[in-house]
């Protein structure tokens, strides 16, 4: 017997293994997939050697060892690798946020979990001096620390929505107040370091930034793979959920847990990157078309606004800006909107 | 241990919220293959126990038993493939059609690898057939009237094939028409061979559709039983504080409650059993 579910799907069963897809959302992260692989190369191309799509990708295969080959492979990949897979976990955080919240405001950089984390890190930076791993530690934490006091302080016989935004508007701002203070605190060679990474740039993210997130991504993202069924179920709402099976305050957790650290490591290593977060889930949602958003493509729509970001910022401008000045100045009247709408219609 | 009728029993359990106790010691029996409604006033614990018998809210003390086992020592998952509940508010995920609704009631039978079984497949076709929405299948949730919406809440719990069914208050917002219509289908899982356990307000429908009827106040069972016993114009009186008369149902012969509310004397003639 088939099931009619209003909208194409594709069956997949082999052996053990059995899933549903919703075609659309299928051809939609197809798509990005094939944007982002052309976004990426263009990004690699740019630059002072402007090289020929052609060029970067026999470059990028390592069937180039001339000059070309070093400019790609060891000047400008972990870049692009860093815009594409920050964006990536940019916009899955977002996304799984969204979700657990059921509000589409909600998103690591407006609730000021982005805000939490770099302050976090601040700390690290300004008082202790650390390191990278010190200071993503630090971000992590302070993430983590903004995450739970935002749920704590919003709190009420469950958490609605929009109490949630408000509360996490609140913490950010005081949060970044904190960051203004520990930098006027700090050595200016220090603060200045420290303000650099508070704008939002890909610019020193090397190889040795980028492993250890790679890694942090990597893991959460995996255990994405997993939580995302609890994730989807979890927006029945708590009884229904738990009625169906979902263990529902330790996915809860362990999926906060997962957005959280998806935002810090990227604040850890780029810097508080605002937007992506907020805006890739939604247009996500558009493309796909179905119930919910699906995290692979608001991941994929994360990768591709963030590589683009970029690459305006590095070089359609006269003077190449932080990334996270592009993704604020339309991130900023995205939000308005946003806001606007979502205030109507709780009104 | 003597093997119990019961698969579902609650053994002295207390449950509460924050510092109110609300179930203080209660014992029920859940009888397999019945029908059981719970009835009782506003806040007299019924959704509380039904909550409790479904780990919902965990018992702080006591204990509820499935097939002799405390549920609080089951798996989620394991435990939602016994017991269904339909919660009285749940949300329907903005733009779903009725079939994937439908489909997420597999959540307890499927895993990370195994998704879409052709078992899934089979037991949302037949929880729609059910329902009577299958011809509503690809139709959006948003878009139902609220007896359509309420029939796919159902087919959900369906497609879970839990042998248990808890019900709580799932005929409340709906007209006097769809209650009936879900009163029915109700009824005719029942005959094929699941347990149901619904919380009611209306007492002449649970009268009508009980095999076993539990009457609730201030967190303890009063009276429990075959309708026809327990629902007598003065337990009527204890219970719900309602003056009343009970008269057999014209249809059913089952007991039907009708208030004699302020100043009014009952008729003569209304065959009373007062």
């Amino acid at each position: 017997m088939s099931v009619d579910f209003g909208a194409a799907h594709v069956v997949v069963r082999r052996g053990g293994l059995s899933a549903r897809l919703h075609l659309r959302t299928l051809v939609a992260c197809l798509a990005l997939t094939a944007a982002l692989a052309a976004a990426a190369i263009v990004a690699l191309s740019l630059g002072d050697l402007p090289l020929s799509p052609a060029e970067v990708v026999t470059a990028l295969f390592g069937a180039d060892d001339g000059f070309a080959g070093t400019v790609v492979r060891e000047w400008r990949l972990p870049r692009t690798t860093a815009a594409v897979l920050f964006g990536l976990a940019l916009g899955v955080s977002g996304a799984v946020l969204q979700t657990l919240t059921a509000n589409p405001l909600a998103s690591p950089d407006v609730v000021g979990i982005s805000s939490g984390s770099y302050a976090g890190g601040l700390v690290v930076i300004v008082l202790l001096g650390g390191g990278f791993t010190a200071t993503a530690m630090g971000s992590l934490i302070g993430g983590l620390a903004t995450a739970i006091a935002v749920y704590l302080l919003a709190y009420r016989r469950g958490v609605q929505g929009f109490r949630l935004i408000i509360v996490g508007i609140g913490l950010g701002a005081m949060l970044s107040a904190l960051s203004t203070y520990l930098l006027l605190r700090a050595r200016v060679e220090v603060a200045m370091t420290a303000t650099a990474w508070g704008a939002g740039s890909l610019t020193p993210v090397g190889w040795p930034q980028l492993l250890p997130a790679a890694a942090v991504i990597a893991a959460a993202l995996i255990l994405l793979v997993v939580l995302s069924r609890p994730l989807h179920q979890l927006e029945l709402g708590d009884d229904a959920s738990h009625a169906l099976g979902v263990a529902v305050e330790r996915s809860r957790l362990a999926l906060l847990v997962c957005a959280v650290a998806l935002t810090a490591v990227v604040t850890a290593a780029a810097g508080p990157i605002a937007f992506v977060s907020l805006a890739a889930p939604q247009i996500a949602r558009r493309l796909t078309g179905g119930a919910g958003i699906s995290l692979a493509a608001a991941g994929l729509v994360g990768a591709l606004l963030l590589t683009v970001s970029d690459t305006v910022a590095q070089h359609a401008l006269p003077v190449p800006f932080p990334v996270g000045v592009v993704t604020v100045v339309i991130g900023g009247c995205y939000l308005v909107w946003l806001l606007v709408r979502e205030a109507r219609r709780t009104a | 241990m003597t093997p119990s009728p019961a698969r579902l029993r609650a053994d002295a359990i207390s449950a509460g919220y924050d510092n109110a106790t609300i179930l203080d010691g209660l014992s029920i029996d859940v009888l397999d293959g019945s029908f059981t409604v719970i009835v009782g006033p506003n806040a007299c614990g019924k959704s509380t126990l039904l909550r409790a018998l479904t780990r919902l809210l965990p018992a702080t003390d006591g204990h509820v038993l499935l097939d002799g086992r405390a549920i609080a020592s089951y798996r989620p998952k394991e435990i939602a493939r016994e017991l269904g509940l339909l919660p009285q508010s749940s949300i329907a995920p903005d733009a779903i059609t009725v079939a994937d609704l439908v489909a997420r009631g597999r959540y307890p039978h499927q895993g990370v690898l195994r998704r879409w079984s052709p078992e899934d497949e089979a037991a949302v076709a037949a929880a729609m057939a059910a329902t009577e929405i299958t011809d509503l299948s690809g139709r959006r949730v948003d878009a139902l009237s609220g007896g359509q919406r309420q029939r796919v809440w159902v087919a959900m719990a369906l497609a879970q094939q839990a042998s248990i069914l808890l019900l709580d208050e799932p005929t409340t917002f709906l007209d006097i028409a769809h209650q009936i219509d879900l009163m029915e289908l109700f009824t005719d899982l029942h005959r094929t061979g699941t347990t149901i356990v619904a919380v009611l307000h209306d007492l002449n429908q649970a009268s009508r559709y009980a095999t076993h009827l539990v009457a609730m106040k201030d967190g303890h069972i009063v009276a429990q039983g075959e309708p026809a016993a327990v629902v007598t114009a003065d337990l009527v009186e204890e219970v719900f504080g309602l003056p009343c008369v009970v008269y057999p149902d014209p249809v059913t012969g089952t007991p039907a409650v009708a208030p004699i509310g302020r100043a009014r004397v009952p008729s003569p003639t209304a065959g009373a059993t007062r």
